[in-house]
């Protein structure tokens, strides 16, 4: 690590912003202390092409000309996945505007959105699969590398953060790590911050997590199992206790669409027969 | 007593479903709306004074009247791209009464005689779009939205468009790129898009709360709605509050009740010996307040007099176990990742700010870094395309002006804890150092 310090002290610093005249003589670290300061600077780990982003000159050979729109004769294409994104383009007056729900629906058959995938949808939308990478690259939910097929998001942002969103990603990495199918990510602000700490296994919310119910939840993701029935956010009721009549939350209970009260303080249980439970 | 119009017996079962829905009333202020006259709506929903439920707070009236007669092709989109922290009043609507939603959209679309509409909804929420696309299912096939709606002789069509992940997309006219199936840059504005937005062609943008409110205007009346809150902040309002409170979630109040009322009346406040250290009133994109601002009263012009906005109406609360450092680190990396990087301003000041955030947090700075953040959050704000950079500013620079002594004394503190290790890492290396001739 390097060590950059205030050249004043802190009392010097109050004195200069509150007018004085800046010290001719200020202490520089290493300076005359009898050390070369090298200890305070270390090498920036590059990668092997000599980067320090991971990963930016691949896929990059300015030998190649660029893609053109492939040749509906040389690729395959699924028949359901082609169905799926003519019936996107239909919806919309200018056909491109499919591009994002098409690369998301070839992402669900391939797994991310591979140079196969890219070059499926392009040759559905007639469009270039460069434009299509570049589509995929800015979007956080469509994936530009091989990942696991169980995707699981944990939301990292500040309201999380504030409830151990962090330690919650954490724990689940460290109890997921070595499974090849999980796809485990910190992600940006879910828009569920009342279930915080929460995360999104395959598109269903799941919070708040307690520390106690991280294994059984881990379990449940790679098994693919219903993740954590009880606390899913589905079931959860508002929280503006004055919204609701009596009559229709007593409805709703038994009905099983909202969830009795939850005892955060009870034993975690992570069990799903709640009678009448629906999803 | 606070009226409880959107969230009005939310949980009731099956409301997701047009049969419930109906039963409670639904989609006759659609019927209603279709019989009367195009322009009498714009004037009863600007009569109303309902204003933007997205962030900006513009009158929602206007906007409409904004988009041009005339026979071209119109759209009405809407914002369904809840992305601010903080904020999920959204997706608990969509959730529940998604036909709501459904019903504002066929009001306003009538109103501005638009005959295409999205709601663009974020990718992450994928069980509130698959309730959604039902729900329009369910429209479809009851005759509120298809050919010749309602035997009027209006064309209506509304597709639900997944979004896949970006802050920006909330931006509108980084949405109308994304729905037009580009990477979502936002626009250079004027044109705005009632003039330009969605293929060239005037387009009516919208949050789902908004939307969701215009039928329950007509239902109580456009005085009625006007008459609750506050002066200029009329009609309920669906707020998120989160962070360090007891009962954090939705409430849907009438704007003008207290930051107090709100905090700790409704979410119960902090936990048990933990006190308010600062709070967020509108998503993290505004400048913070402290606990001395409590009494604030929590409606448009209140808090834009206090130098900070309503915003989405998501209120964080940040109790006083936590560093101040932190939380501006975790708001500034938000805004780092998630700027587009069309506008030089924002792309390269949420990445610098960020870096000296991180070095404020791991004791390699100095105080002039303060300064400099200071500075360099002056010098995005109003130099983009969109405010995304604004948003990292804004909050960021109200953390720095009113935490100062605390973000200095963690800088101390930080250093001191830095040196006394690398001494320590010195002492050990000693015998090596004599060795090499030091």
């Amino acid at each position: 690590m390097s060590l950059r310090r205030d050249p004043l002290g802190p009392l010097d610093r109050e004195a200069v912003r509150q007018g004085a005249d800046v010290p001719t003589r200020v202490h520089v670290p290493g300076d005359g202390d009898g050390i070369s300061g090298e200890l305070f600077h270390h090498e920036v780990h590059r990668f092997a092409d000599g980067s320090r982003v991971p990963g930016w000159r691949e896929g990059h050979d300015p030998g190649k000309d660029a893609a053109e729109v492939p040749d509906p004769a040389q690729v395959a294409v699924p028949e359901d996945l082609r169905a799926e994104i003519e019936d996107y383009m239909s919806r919309y007056p200018d056909p491109r505007s499919a591009a994002i729900p098409a690369l998301a629906a070839a992402q669900r058959l391939h797994g991310w959105c591979s140079p196969d995938a890219i070059e499926q949808v392009a040759c559905v939308m007639r469009l270039t699969p460069g434009y299509l990478t570049a589509v995929a690259g800015f979007y956080d939910m469509l994936e530009t590398r091989p990942v696991g097929r169980k995707t699981v998001y944990v939301c990292t942002n500040i309201s999380c953060s504030l409830r151990g969103g962090d330690e919650l990603l954490a724990a689940l990495k460290g109890q997921l790590a070595d499974d090849p199918d999980v796809n485990i990510r910190g992600f940006e602000c879910l828009g569920a911050c009342d279930i915080a700490p929460m995360c999104s296994v395959d598109g269903v919310y799941v919070g708040p997590v307690d520390d106690a119910e991280i294994p059984v939840l881990a379990e449940q993701i790679a098994a693919g199992a219903d993740p954590l029935p009880l606390k899913q956010l589905v079931r959860r009721r508002v929280a503006d206790t004055a919204a609701n009549s009596d009559g229709v939350e007593v409805e709703a209970i038994e009905a099983g669409t909202i969830g009795p009260v939850l005892h955060t303080d009870g034993p975690a249980t992570g069990g799903n027969d709640i009678p009448g439970a629906a999803r | 007593m606070t009226h409880k119009l959107l969230f009005h017996d939310i949980d009731e079962p099956g409301l997701n479903t047009i049969e419930v829905y109906k039963r409670r009333g639904g989609y006759q202020q659609a019927e209603k709306a279709l019989a009367m006259a195009r322009d009498s709506i714009v004037k009863e929903i600007e009569v109303s004074g309902l204003r933007g439920r997205g962030g900006a707070g513009f009158p929602t009236g206007k906007k409409a009247s904004f988009i041009p007669q005339g026979k071209m092709d119109k759209y009405l989109v809407c914002n369904a791209d809840e992305s601010e922290p903080g904020t999920f009043k959204d997706r608990e609507l969509m959730q529940k009464s998604p036909h709501t939603l459904i019903e504002g959209m066929i009001i306003a679309a009538y109103a501005v005689g638009a005959n295409k509409a999205f709601i663009f909804i974020r990718g992450e929420y994928v069980q509130q779009a698959e309730i959604l696309e039902a729900a329009v299912q369910e429209a479809k096939d009851a005759g509120y939205i298809g050919p010749n709606v309602l035997g009027r002789g209006i064309d209506l069509d509304l597709w639900v468009h997944r979004g896949a992940g970006a802050y920006i997309c909330g931006e509108e006219t980084g949405l109308l790129d994304a729905l037009e199936g580009r990477r979502g840059n936002p626009r250079l504005k004027p044109p705005f898009p009632a003039n330009q937005g969605l293929y060239q062609g005037p387009t009516l943008l919208n949050n789902v709360e908004t939307l969701a409110a215009i039928p329950h205007i007509l239902a109580v009346g456009p005085e009625a709605y006007a008459a609750m809150g506050v002066e200029a902040s009329s009609g309920t309002k669906l707020i998120s509050v989160s962070g360090n409170v007891q009962r954090p979630g939705n409430y849907e109040i009438e704007l003008g009740m207290t930051g107090r009322e709100i905090i700790y009346g409704l979410a119960g406040g902090p936990d048990p010996g933990r006190d308010v250290f600062f709070w967020f009133p509108g998503g993290s994109s505004s400048p913070v307040l402290t606990k001395d601002d409590l009494d604030l009263p929590y409606d448009y012009n209140s808090l834009a007099g206090a130098k900070t906005m309503l915003g989405s109406g998501a209120i964080i609360v940040v109790d006083d176990s936590n560093s101040v450092v932190d939380v501006a680190v975790k708001t500034a990396s938000f805004y780092k990742h998630e700027s587009c990087g069309k506008c030089t301003p924002c792309r390269e000041g949420t990445n610098w700010t960020t870096k000296m955030l991180k070095r404020i947090q791991s004791g390699e700075a100095t105080p002039m870094d303060l300064d400099v953040i200071e500075s360099v959050c002056d010098q995005i704000m109003g130099n983009c395309l969109c405010v995304l950079g604004d948003a990292m500013a804004m909050p960021v620079a109200s953390m720095v002006q009113k935490f100062r002594p605390q973000f200095e004394q963690h800088i101390e503190t930080a250093r001191a804890a830095n040196e006394a290790r690398l001494l320590a890492e010195l002492d050990a290396a000693a015998p090596v150092l004599e060795g090499i001739g030091h």
